[in-house]
């Protein structure tokens, strides 16, 4: 290893405010936050596969149910897994989640909306095949 | 600021492009989901309790994943290690179970060329599976590189980087299973 590498090697390794390690209070929250996010997850998914099979409930709803299941379930994951909080040094990433967030549902909703549209207004495919002849 | 929240904050931002990346997919999925072209719908191909099996490793391990990033936070070999391996052994019985799955389904004739639909479906779900097999390559690399070079602290910038990554392909299993899975299923 050459000079320059190591003394890089020492800058990366240099140890910095919240590098330190974990003492056994820290310990304790980390676990027991990713103990919370699994429990609820666990129940989550659970709620989410017993609804998609289940004839209880008026059948349209449905899909609305699990959509709503699933969007609780990604905040769950981003709390507790991620731990994008809204504690002073989590600004930065809910803000770029939010951009993400707002991105996301234009590219969704764009599509779906646009696509079916098309596709309501489009002469049935024979018919299209029948003018090509 | 510290460096860790500074590289995290960079990783999240890739993450991200990421999640929009797979939403493109999600919506080309939703535009030809019903684009079957006379062949199998969902409803005839997808078997739910495989997916709960799935669905539950990813999730577990995820939660390992978690203990490992604690464990690694602590310095505590026996308790990284441990919730590493638990982790690989998890991602690869889910990778296991997805390409038994695809191979499955080519052999029944419902490869990606026979629909739009299927073109969709193995593009969507492939995607995701490719990140797992990615992040258990990464996963090995973090492991060996705890092992060779110990808890330093840009070693555990990236262990947190892993760690990111593997919980961001559980968020994005959990739209999948929903969206293609369970509404499939259940038209």
């Amino acid at each position: 290893m050459s000079y320059s590498e190591q003394e890089s090697d020492l800058l990366l390794a240099n140890n910095e405010a919240g590098d330190e390690r974990f003492d056994g209070r820290d310990t304790a929250e980390g676990v027991g936050s990713y103990l919370i996010g699994l429990g609820l997850a666990t129940l989550l998914t659970i709620v989410s596969f017993f609804i998609s099979g289940t004839t209880l409930v008026w059948g349209p709803s449905i899909p609305v149910a699990l959509v709503v299941l699933a969007i609780a379930q990604m905040g769950v994951h981003l709390v507790f897994f991620l731990n994008i909080t809204t504690g002073p040094d989590n600004v930065n990433n809910v803000m770029a989640l939010a951009f993400g967030v707002l991105i996301v549902l234009l590219l969704l909703t764009g599509s779906l909306w646009i696509m079916t549209h098309l596709n309501h207004n489009m002469m049935p495919m024979n018919q299209i095949m029948q003018m090509q002849r | 600021m510290s460096k860790r929240i500074i590289v995290g904050y960079g990783f999240w931002i890739f993450l991200l492009s990421d999640i929009i990346m797979f939403s493109a997919f999600f919506a080309t999925y939703a535009v030809l989901v019903g684009a079957t072209a006379g062949g199998p719908s969902g409803r005839e191909l997808f078997n739910l309790h495989t997916v709960a099996i799935e669905t539950a490793c990813l999730l577990l391990s995820s939660f390992t994943c978690g203990l490992a990033s604690v464990g690694a936070r602590m310095h505590r070999g026996s308790w990284f290690y441990g919730a590493m391996a638990a982790t690989c052994i998890l991602g690869a019985i889910f990778l296991g179970i997805e390409v038994h799955e695809f191979v499955g389904m080519v052999a029944r004739g419902a490869g990606p060329t026979r629909s739009a639909f299927l073109s969709a479906f193995f593009t969507l779900v492939g995607c995701h599976g490719l990140h797992v097999t990615a992040g258990l390559l990464w996963l090995l690399t973090m492991v060996a590189q705890v092992f060779a070079k110990g808890y330093r602290a840009d070693i555990l910038r990236r262990t947190l980087c892993f760690s990111l990554f593997w919980h961001t392909l559980d968020i994005i299993w959990v739209a999948l299973f929903t969206v293609v899975y369970l509404m499939g299923a259940g038209q």
